[in-house]
């Protein structure tokens, strides 16, 4: 789960990290309120989830209250990689000395959290981990022990940092740590950790992430603190009518698991897929084949035939879908029959005919027998586990095109 | 039926009109079956159409009736 | 000989008188595994299918009257750590997490514990593991017969990210009169306990594995430490990797969050035409088409 920079700014804060005399503004009105409290020269920021806001245009600086209020205004209407912006950041434009670079991260393959810390702040950290590594100081931190502030003042020393600079650093990085650690996040970054002119640290920049996961056990930080709404998942896109729809069918039913995905997804061949590496081993193969997929989807658990149907309904009433494809990787818990029943119902239940719909079901498993005897009944063309996820995927795509040919 | 929805497609569960009144054979009957095919009425055993597809072939509901009483029809499969 | 798993290991479930527990105890039952008790809190006195339930590892352990192999765990999210914390600190050295969901800082620090006591994690949010014929710990390949169906015993190791493509592949094989040695779901999270790397050895000692199938998504640098393993130690062991996702190199795709919690990919490094040339170049096979699986070891089994 993404944060806004005003969010990751308080997260912070509430850390013990030095931030700035900051106010998050939601009208133009109150930025200049807010710039006239600052007292002096302002940075507005766009506050959109997206990045690239000082290309778009969404950073301006400003020398008096008016000029505050002014660009807030036209801010407030910019659009950035398709989102607007919720408010405006108004922050007091820094005498800034120097820039560094503080952040926390997971090391998968060491399955430990990477402390990062570099003097060369404010430009992205992978350019100078990759150009100047020597100016780049990493260290991992045990999951188990304490964070002590030393683990931080030792990646800090290893850049070459010494000094009050060195002293003053070393609690932000160690603070950042832990907050990494106690707020479940997988991303926190200061960039930049700004010293100012008077030797002082703050951090300028915020970016925290937080893994959806430990949404449930932080819930006084999000909807206390931050008061964000429980059910914003603050996913990259705005999810579609098909998606929600779906999602909303998986949410009435606690009987086994469906999920649908169609951003990106432009075709005529219905996917009723599952389970997890099964959908995409097979959305793989329909589309190396040549196949134009309409959308993605998993079936998990062993979902009610409302449920398998009510996914079947959704993609088959998904614009220009002429025939789904009926596919799993080997089922032990999701009950072949069961899920024949629900898409064969579908097409029942919107008028068609299930052979002529249905271009191929393939899920080998259990109670495929009785399956099979449903698919038989209504025509339904199907494979067993001699057919391969490959092949089956392929027969699918034959069939849709053959119709796209004949019905010329 | 509400938007095109078909009930019994595919399972049809017939009970015997002999027992059909039994009001502890109803309740068994309800307590039993993991889709909720039967539910105790006023006049007995009722049977909830839009749940029958959903029946998992337990046989539950066959095993808490006297010999014959429940019969589970798979439709597909005459 | 296979690998983790002989006739003679024993087992617990935690959280076994669950909905989920109750099948798979069942399943490894049936299918001849040793299942020795059960831990479900506060239901001491009970039994699943005649396995005896206690309120503490420790009590299981003591009634079986001698240290137990490893543990099953399907305890919810917000208790799995403290439920493998428990195993680990009484005296369990394999523990299969079958949870998914778990917050990462708690799967790193279980992981961590394990490597200090010398306990092997496999999972999270997998499906178990399986020697063909001799022991099943977890709901791998479902019901007993038809786990038998798709596994039989031969001299392929398996390791997969997707618990359902564990079954499917080792299926083909067998299909294809080939069998597994031992078949490991080893999880779809960002952590897991057991990466393909640090199951290698493990293979590598084993006489009756003569060659490695993994199964893989984007997401995560566990391929290219597989590869630099490979690179570093002279494996007599022929690799054939699957994988699986590769639409999501699309532009349209980026960021979008598909099948298990560590494939959003993010950044030229994880992507899938990245990951395959890095194998590649550790002289691991990749397969475009999972059909083409068992053709493949067929011909490196041949050619070894």
């Amino acid at each position: 789960m993404r944060f806004f920079e005003y969010e990751s700014r308080r997260i912070v804060e509430l850390a013990g990290i030095p931030v700035t005399r900051y106010g998050f503004c939601r009208s133009a009105e109150e930025a200049r309120a807010a710039a006239e409290e600052i007292g002096g020269p302002v940075v507005i920021k766009s506050q959109v989830l997206s990045g690239g806001r000082m290309k778009a245009g969404g950073v301006k600086f400003a020398d008096s209250p008016g000029e505050a209020e002014a660009h807030a205004a036209e801010i407030l209407e910019l659009e950035i990689g398709g989102q607007m912006p919720r408010g405006v950041l108004v922050d007091p434009k820094a005498e800034i000395k120097q820039e560094y670079y503080a952040g926390v991260v997971w090391d998968g393959t060491r399955k430990q959290p990477l402390m990062l810390f570099s003097d060369m702040g404010g430009i992205d950290i992978e350019e100078v981990a990759d150009q100047h590594p020597e100016h780049v100081g990493r260290g991992h931190l045990s999951n188990l022990l304490p964070i002590s502030d030393f683990e931080a003042k030792q990646v800090i020393a290893a850049t070459g940092v010494s000094g009050s600079q060195l002293n003053r650093a070393t609690p932000v990085l160690a603070r950042l740590a832990r907050l990494f650690r106690e707020r479940d996040m997988t991303l926190a970054e200061i960039n930049p950790l700004a010293e100012l002119t008077d030797g002082s640290f703050v951090a300028l920049d915020a970016h925290m992430e937080m893994e959806n996961e430990a949404k449930p056990r932080q819930k006084g930080l999000l909807e206390g603190e931050l008061e964000i709404a429980p059910d914003e998942t603050r996913e990259p896109y705005e999810p579609s009518e098909f998606e929600r729809h779906v999602s909303a069918i998986d949410a009435a039913d606690h009987r086994g698991v469906i999920q649908g995905k169609d951003h990106g997804f432009e075709g005529n061949l219905g996917l009723v897929i599952g389970a997890g590496g099964g959908s995409l081993t097979l959305t793989d193969a329909v589309r190396s084949q040549g196949g134009r997929p309409a959308n993605y989807s998993e079936i998990g658990g062993n979902p009610s035939v409302a449920k398998s149907c009510g996914l079947a309904k959704e993609v088959l009433q998904k614009d220009g879908v002429s025939k789904i494809a009926v596919m799993m990787s080997i089922v032990s818990n999701t009950r072949v029959d069961i899920v024949a029943r629900g898409v064969i119902k579908a097409c029942l239940e919107l008028g068609r005919d299930p052979g002529e719909t249905i271009a191929i079901f393939r899920i080998p498993g259990a109670w495929e027998e009785e399956g099979f005897k449903i698919l038989e009944r209504y025509g339904v063309e199907y494979c067993d586990r001699s057919v391969s996820m490959w092949e089956a995927a392929g027969r699918a795509v034959a069939k849709i095109q053959g119709e796209g040919v004949a019905s010329q | 039926m509400s938007d095109g929805a078909l009930d019994g497609i595919f399972i049809a569960v017939e009970v015997d009109a002999s027992v059909s009144d039994d009001a502890e054979l109803a309740r068994r009957l309800e307590e039993v079956c993991p889709v909720d095919i039967f539910e105790a009425g006023d006049g007995g055993v009722e049977i909830v159409a839009s749940n029958l597809d959903e029946c998992v072939l337990c046989n539950l509901c066959v095993e808490a009736a006297p010999d014959g009483a429940v019969t589970i029809r798979r439709l597909y499969a005459e | 000989m296979a690998i983790l798993l002989t006739k003679d290991t024993t087992f617990i479930v935690q959280g076994i008188t669950g909905r989920e527990a109750v099948n798979l105890t069942r399943e490894c039952l049936d299918y001849g595994s040793r299942v020795v008790g059960g831990v479900t809190p506060g239901r001491k006195g009970r039994d699943v299918h005649g396995v005896p339930v206690f309120d503490t590892v420790g009590q299981a352990v003591e009634h079986h009257g001698a240290p137990v192999d490893g543990s099953v765990v399907t305890v919810p999210p917000a208790f799995t750590k403290d439920a493998v914390l428990e195993a680990i600190e009484n005296g369990v050295n394999l523990i299969v997490v079958v949870t998914e969901r778990i917050p990462r800082r708690d799967v790193a620090e279980m992981v961590e514990l394990a490597s200090i006591r010398g306990a092997r994690i496999i999972g999270p949010n997998c499906l178990g593991l399986i020697v063909p014929e001799v022991c099943k710990m977890g709901g791998i390949g479902g019901p007993a017969k038809d786990a038998a169906k798709a596994y039989a015993p031969g001299p392929v190791g398996v390791m997969s990210r997707s618990g359902g493509m564990t079954t499917e592949i080792s299926s083909s094989l067998t299909q294809a009169g080939l069998g597994v040695s031992t078949a490991i779901s080893i999880g779809g999270d960002a952590i897991i306990g057991s990466t393909y790397a640090e199951l290698m050895p493990h293979f590598e000692a084993d006489e009756q594995t003569r060659a490695i199938v993994i199964y893989t998504e984007p997401g995560g640098r566990m391929e290219a430490q597989l590869s630099e393993w490979v690179a570093e130690n002279d494996s007599r062991l022929p690799i054939i990797a699957f994988m699986a996702g590769k639409f999501m190199d699309d532009a349209e795709m980026q960021g979008m969050s598909f099948g298990h919690a560590g494939t959003i990919v993010e950044g030229k490094e994880d992507t899938a035409a990245e990951k395959i040339a890095r194998l590649e170049a550790a002289g691991i096979r990749v397969v475009e088409r999972i059909d083409e699986i068992p053709g493949a070891v067929k011909e490196r089994l041949e050619a070894g």
